[in-house]
């Protein structure tokens, strides 16, 4: 079959330098994607690899010094390597300049440096490995500051880390303000770069407090500063609330690109305008900002004050609030919609669902006395996976298949992202909403060791472990597929209203030939094009 | 664009504010002493910002990214003591 | 450039764009300084309301001449800087050049002086681990004589592309960002002074 892409568009010049030292943001976004979607997979491998520790109440396959260590690098490659940096860094890269109808971002130059440091930033976490973390992904004081694990090295990995996140936040904001095409106002933006704008601003205010963090946390190791160490009239508390000052707006990073990749898709495949935009825009701001208030609801069994306590339980309730408005907003798209359930579309009904679940077990861990309970127990690991896999993950995929034919000029097989979808689906729900109940049983979390009566469930959870890793290899493997073989797309297969569906696919290097003039907003669907 | 005397004359300014806050440091007002220091240092930094680094020329836009981060600094001091203070 | 592999036309094409754009850009990078810093802050913040008398005790080795005359050397470092671009603005290369070298200058200077402050305290046994007030004073002196000494290489590069002619008064962009950085790095002594020098 005849199934040559006759123009790659950006794709074309070859050879390692044409990556290494691109100024284009297309190949910036594609390294970015390959990077985190590689440590989603490394990640991916440590957690079923402790979901198989966790088949037996005693230790049996590793120590439990090996358990804390894969527990901690998971959540640490998770979280740092692959979910902060992946929707962002990745499809932002790629596609602000191509929805605001620019070239390219504000500082190209800024911007494969931004990779680079990343880069940098992975290597010396890797070097960590040789004595690896232990801590949880929390590093919390004083343990930290003592155990013999390499903490200053991954504090400096991850230190780079947070340097690229702050250099691609800052681009973008600046992207967004400077270089949008002439007629599109703010209101005339897609909700993906309002997603990505509000995104942006939590990376620029939050990402220093836990650069701040990690160099206290290595001076303290190396020069013997007090600050968490209540023998030098420290307080452990104070690490505390500087890494969850961050850590806790980093949730909202996570969660709002991906919830622009829907508020892209619904509309698309429903083939009806956003119901709500303005909405969805300011509550998209609200979100980033009501996310920094919330920080101490982490710390209400740490031995916080009573008052703080309180102030920090009322205000996470308020979160919920912007959020909810967005769902509703999806949900309202969908009625009397014509309903296409190609992958993006079930990928972004998966996420709009597991989401839902996620976020309303959030309040059970907001309201001080039930928290009581249900702190650091298998409840609040079912909580994020929910959130974090449910939502920003699914959030990934719907991006991925969106988003595929426009990058590399090929579709997906349809047969097959549905097969994955279906073990993915099925796998993630069995291994996850069991933990809700495993947690409200009482089962800790962090434990290699646990009473027998919860066996029965760490079972089940594994078992669910195992279909939802067969349905991430058979997707992994439509993409890798696709890429070489996949039917040759056309410039708009999904009939889509915003400005990257105007130019061929794969794009060229320079984005447009001329610079669109935009005179409306990008949700007038009507019928799919040719029908 | 501001002449060359308009920098001199926030220099001196600044160079009389800080002979002020070291003179202010030696007499004792209990509290008191932050208080001043940390309104002395603001006017300060208000000269640099306004003067030297051009925001009394630039639009909202640079106002909004120049105030906002000094409400979260606010913010997280804030937030940390309701804890702290309160055990 | 030749070297370069690829080539494609990125820059928009209004050059205000340009010099707006990289306006934003470095208040940005500020705004990541301000919270950067702000953990020490909060920091210092928290210990100083548990600890009064220790700070009080503390700070009474600190000395406020050399403290003060080194404000004085970053405020002389801002104006020159101030002034430098004020002469590039007006096309006057060679008054820009000496401005950036004597700006730099003012930088070692500072940094000189710390370190034969920091030199002292070793002398008197006060080290980071010694207590909490000196652990914040060494890690904020620190990490802002970090901020200095790239300041002062930013500065440098600054005076390498004003040497070989790239500032005129149409285009000074770079110039003035890297100004506004050293101006922030000014901003933050000014408040450091008093707090670990003033008000112990």
């Amino acid at each position: 079959m005849e199934n040559v892409l006759q123009n790659r568009g950006y794709l074309t010049d070859k050879g390692f330098r044409s990556w290494a030292y691109t100024l284009d943001h297309k190949r910036i976004g594609v390294m970015y994607l390959f990077t985190t979607l590689f440590f989603f997979l490394v990640g991916g491998v440590f957690g079923l690899l402790i979901r198989l520790e966790l088949l037996k109440p005693a230790s049996w396959l590793f120590s439990d010094q090996v358990y804390n260590e894969l527990f901690t690098m998971h959540g640490a490659m998770m979280i740092f390597l692959f979910i902060i940096p992946g929707i962002p860094s990745g499809f932002g890269n790629f596609f602000i300049p191509l929805l605001v109808g620019a070239r390219d971002v504000a500082f190209p130059r800024l911007n494969i440096a931004s990779y680079w440091i990343f880069i940098a930033g992975i290597l010396v976490v890797t070097g960590s490995l040789v004595h690896p973390m232990d801590t949880g992904w929390t590093f919390y004081t004083p343990y930290s500051a003592k155990t013999a694990a390499s903490v200053t090295l991954l504090s400096f990995g991850i230190f780079l880390v947070g340097m690229s996140s702050i250099l691609t936040g800052l681009n973008f904001i600046v992207t967004i303000h400077k270089l949008r095409a002439p007629g599109m106002t703010w209101l005339r933006m897609p909700l993906f770069i309002w997603g990505m704008y509000a995104t942006s601003i939590i990376q620029v205010l939050a990402t220093p407090v836990i650069g701040i963090t990690f160099l206290l946390l290595a001076a303290e190791r190396i020069f013997g500063i007090g600050f968490f160490d209540p023998a030098k009239g420290g307080d452990p508390l104070l690490f505390q609330h500087f890494f969850w000052f961050y850590s806790h707006p980093v949730v909202y990073v996570m969660i709002l690109p991906a919830m622009g990749i829907i508020s892209e898709v619904i509309p698309v495949f429903s083939r009806k305008p956003i119901f709500g935009y303005k909405a969805i825009a300011y509550s998209s701001l609200t979100i980033a900002f009501a996310g920094f208030l919330v920080w101490g609801h982490h710390m209400f069994v740490a031995g916080i004050s009573n008052i703080a306590a309180i102030i920090f339980s009322f205000l996470t309730f308020s979160v919920a609030i912007p959020t909810g408005i967005k769902v509703f907003n999806w949900i309202t798209t969908l009625y009397k919609g014509k309903i296409y359930l190609d992958s993006p579309m079930i990928y972004a009904l998966t996420f709009i669902f597991l989401f839902i679940i996620g976020g309303l077990t959030g309040p059970f861990l907001g309201a001080l006395a039930t928290d009581v309970h249900l702190h650091d127990t298998y409840f609040v690991v079912a909580h994020f996976h929910y959130t974090m896999m449910g939502g920003t993950v699914m959030g990934l995929f719907a991006g991925l298949h969106y988003w595929f034919p426009k990058m590399t000029g090929r579709m997906l097989s349809e047969k097959a992202a549905k097969l994955a979808w279906l073990f993915i689906f099925i796998g993630f729900n069995i291994t996850f909403f069991n933990m809700f109940i495993l947690g409200f049983r009482g089962m800790p979390r962090r434990y290699a060791e646990y009473q027998p009566q919860y066996q029965g469930q760490h079972i089940v959870s594994t078992v669910g472990s195992w279909i939802l890793a067969v349905g991430i290899i058979i997707m992994f493997y439509n993409f890798i597929r696709c890429m070489r073989n996949g039917e040759i797309a056309p410039a708009n297969p999904w009939s889509g209203r915003t400005l990257e569906w105007q130019v061929t696919s794969p794009p060229p290097t320079h984005n447009f030939d001329e610079i669109p003039v935009v005179t409306k907003w990008p949700y007038d669907m009507g019928r799919r094009d040719g029908q | 664009m501001a002449a060359y005397w308009t920098y001199i004359i926030v220099w001196a300014a600044l160079i009389v504010l800080t002979g002020v806050t070291w003179g202010v440091s030696y007499i004792p007002l209990g509290m008191f002493n932050a208080v001043v220091a940390l309104i002395i240092a603001s006017a300060k930094a208000s000269l640099v910002a306004l003067f030297f680094m051009h925001l009394k020329n630039e639009k909202e836009l640079v106002w909004a990214f120049a105030l906002f981060p000094i409400a979260f600094l606010a913010l997280i001091i804030f937030g940390t003591l309701t804890d702290v203070l309160f055990r | 450039m030749e070297t370069q592999p690829i080539k494609h036309n990125i820059a928009p094409e209004d050059p205000s764009v340009v010099h707006e754009a990289s306006k934003l850009g470095i208040w940005t990078f500020l705004a990541t300084e301000v919270l950067l810093f702000g953990g020490l802050f909060t920091a210092y913040t928290v210990f100083k309301l548990k600890y009064p008398e220790m700070f009080h005790a503390q700070h009474m080795h600190m000395n406020k001449v050399i403290g003060a005359a080194n404000t004085v050397v970053l405020i002389c470092s801002s104006l020159t800087v101030a002034l430098g671009i004020a002469a590039i603005k007006r096309g006057r290369v060679a008054m820009l050049k000496a401005c950036l070298a004597l700006t730099i200058f003012l930088g070692a200077v500072f940094l000189v002086v710390k370190y034969f402050e920091w030199q002292e305290h070793f002398a008197q046994g006060l080290y980071p681990s010694s207590n909490i007030y000196f652990s914040l004073y060494y890690m904020m002196t620190g990490l802002h004589g970090i901020h200095v000494l790239a300041g002062m290489a930013a500065l440098a590069v600054m005076l390498v592309m004003a040497q070989r002619g790239r500032f005129s008064e149409e285009y000074s962009t770079p110039v003035e960002i890297t100004g506004v950085y050293w101006h922030f790095v000014d901003l933050v002594w000014i408040y450091l002074f008093p707090m670990l020098y003033l008000i112990g």
